[in-house]
């Protein structure tokens, strides 16, 4: 037991190993739901162990908190799809592609990384030469941009791969509308008529709306989450890991997702997801493909470095999960996201903008 | 054990180290600070509340702390923060008091699905509740405090927890937070009102909190039927108004008081329809508890 709780991953040994909840004490079964709640996966969590017939291990105390994170999440996806409705009816009569990305791309699907998920913004992909008509769509329907000072705007308009995000004036709705899956200003541009060209229509009531091909779908939560700074590392770690389930079902998979990663110049934060997700999630990758994971990437940091990066990364942000290295941990990846996103120069101007410019 | 029973030495080492574990509603909450202020004013207000044994199942570990290395020192602030997430923008260190009495409504407003949340006072007498909601501004707090000083037994000033099943409102007795002039109003009614110092350019102007009676803070476990719901509204200078209101018109009133509604859907509808079958409801404008006080014991005649 104690060895239970000595472990920052608690929260994730229990997802990918659902029966020992059966062991799990009250001081244990505390620090479970916190965890959960800090990670966003307590919806996730309940669906895990409802599916194994777990859940009536927990007390009746923890058992309250998940089954209340299961009413909301089934809220939430009724909440999206009405959202989503209202968005078709506004973008259709424009005739440009639209992508869903994201939750909302699994939720329309309603595939297995959307059981039990909540999220807070819908993300929307569109044609760069199609975003004025679009947002001038999305304003007449009450969609309005919530940050409008000058400096927010440049850093949006000229740096970042979407528009200033948007919010529905009624609703409190966020809305985030890209034009492309990474900031320009990263280096790294693939080209996002790829996209386009690779995206599937969806079936039936949102056959409007597109999705990323499998392979460019987990590129690009792959993506979102390995340049970025692991606010919800676990969840998205937890979606790609579903995503990876049902994809790799058919083995052809695993090599076109390489070479569509290798295409767009995307090979390291694929490799890393694969890596990362078999670590936490023992997700089922084929061993001929794990072997040969750590060949096709280079990088500058040693692999101890980035392997001790990304367990306290991976970590829920919980004071139950935490460490004396965690601060130190939490600041290297904050230090690595924005390295990865700009340039030195434009970093340190960008910093000091929102250090002093703004106080 | 009580916190009174601890010094404020030990209340601050608690706060520093394992957490000083106190009842939130239907939650145990774990409180985390090593902010020097908070530790005297919750010693204080806080003085009749029980300490959750070990054994006790924590549903919710609180932080208050500066927000970073920086504003530990300079223009120093704190953040209220529940298991990893943070709910408000930073405050100025001298509001720690009122921040973490709004993240724990907070915490109980965003998590009770067991329960309607109502954003109203609750009172009781004899095992019945008597339910104030009102929009903020209204003084539900200030009228709450005053009944409260008149022997009623507090259940909340802010929050009223209706259970889903039982239909029972459930206790907070936490704190009552007072506004601007009701501080003063409130610290007239008498030597034995307790008040914290006041915040002064909060959000919502000067704030203080006013200490629970033991007696209700004793009595957290009683749960209270719901008997009479009325809808305050305080306007300086107007003559006594009060008025019937009619089942659905009480229904949506409450309806649009009830935080979790879009959450409990279908559950929270029923749930609102059983509590207005239930109860009396009027409407009251007031400009002095001398008016409101007697109208209120005479609609509460009317209950039994």
């Amino acid at each position: 037991m104690t060895a239970i709780v000595a472990n920052p991953h608690l929260l994730a040994s229990v997802l990918s190993k659902p029966d020992l909840a059966a062991e799990l004490d009250t001081r244990n079964w505390e620090r479970l739901v916190w965890q959960s709640r800090a990670a966003e996966l307590m919806g996730q969590l309940h669906h895990t162990l409802g599916s194994t017939g777990n859940l009536d291990c927990a007390p009746e105390e923890a058992r309250r908190h998940l089954d209340a994170a299961w009413t909301i999440s089934e809220k939430h996806a009724v909440a999206v799809r009405h959202e989503l409705r209202g968005l078709q009816e506004i973008l259709q009569p424009l005739g440009v592609p639209v992508i869903l990305l994201k939750g909302a791309a699994y939720c329309a699907q309603n595939n297995r990384a959307s059981v039990g998920r909540i999220f807070n913004d819908i993300d929307i992909l569109v044609p760069k030469s199609a975003l004025p008509a679009v947002e001038e769509r999305l304003t007449w329907a009450g969609w309005f941009a919530t940050h409008t000072n000058a400096y927010d705007e440049r850093y949006y308009r000229d740096w970042m791969h979407e528009i200033p995000p948007l919010e529905h004036k009624n609703r409190a709705t966020a809305l985030d509308v890209h034009h492309t899956i990474l900031p320009p200003t990263s280096g790294i541009r693939p080209d996002p008529n790829d996209f386009f060209t690779a995206a599937k229509p969806l079936a039936g009531e949102w056959s409007f709306f597109k999705v990323l091909s499998r392979e460019d779908m987990v590129i690009h939560s792959a993506c979102h989450l390995f340049f970025g700074e692991f606010h919800k590392g676990l969840r998205d770690l937890l979606d790609l890991h579903a995503l990876l389930t049902d994809f790799g079902a058919d083995s052809e998979f695993w090599d076109a997702l390489l070479d569509r990663a290798d295409h767009l110049g995307l090979t390291q934060p694929v490799v890393d997801v694969l890596q990362q997700s078999c670590r936490i999630y023992n997700t089922p990758v084929p061993a001929s493909i794990r072997g040969n994971l750590q060949k096709r990437t280079s990088t500058r940091w040693p692999r101890w470095m980035r392997a001790w990066l990304f367990e306290h990364a991976l970590r829920p942000n919980h004071s139950s999960a935490a460490g004396i290295s965690t601060p130190m941990g939490h600041w290297m990846i904050f230090a690595r996201s924005h390295s990865l996103r700009m340039p030195l120069p434009l970093l340190i101007y960008h910093i000091s903008h929102k250090l002093f410019a703004e106080k | 054990m009580k916190i009174h029973q601890l010094s404020l030495a030990e209340v601050r080492v608690r706060l520093a180290f394992q957490g000083l574990r106190i009842p939130c509603g239907p939650f145990n909450v774990s409180i985390h600070s090593g902010l020097e202020p908070l530790a005297w004013v919750l010693h204080k207000i806080y003085a009749d509340f029980p300490i959750a044994d070990e054994s006790a199942y924590v549903d919710f570990e609180v932080k208050l702390e500066a927000p970073n290395y920086l504003r530990k020192f300079v223009r120093k602030q704190v953040s209220f923060s529940c298991d990893g997430r943070i709910p408000f923008k930073p405050l100025p260190i001298g509001q720690a008091f009122p921040m973490l009495e709004w993240g724990l409504n907070w915490v109980i407003s965003s998590h009770a699905h067991s329960y309607l949340v109502i954003h109203a006072a609750v009172v009781e007498k004899n095992g019945r509740a008597l339910i104030l909601a009102a929009d903020p501004g209204s003084g539900k707090s200030t009228l709450c405090a005053a009944l409260v000083h008149r022997g009623w037994r507090l259940l909340s000033d802010e929050l009223a927890l209706v259970d889903l099943v039982s239909g029972q409102v459930l206790p907070i007795a936490r704190p009552i937070s007072l506004k601007n002039a009701s501080i003063g109003v409130v610290g007239a009614l008498g030597a034995d009102v307790e008040l914290s110092p006041v915040c002064h350019d909060t959000a919502k102007g000067s704030i203080a909190h006013m200490k629970p009676p033991a007696a209700s803070v004793g009595s957290i476990a009683l749960s209270a039927k719901p008997a009479l719901v009325v809808f305050p509204k305080y306007a300086k200078g107007t003559h006594l108004f009060s008025e019937k209101v009619g089942s659905a018109q009480a229904f949506l009133e409450i309806a649009r008081h009830t935080f979790n509604f879009s959450v409990l859907a279908g559950d929270g509808f029923d749930a609102i329809g059983r509590l207005i079958d239930q109860v009396h409801a009027s409407r009251i404008s007031y400009s002095s508890f001398d008016q409101v006080v007697p109208e209120i014991e005479r609609l509460w005649q009317e209950t039994e």
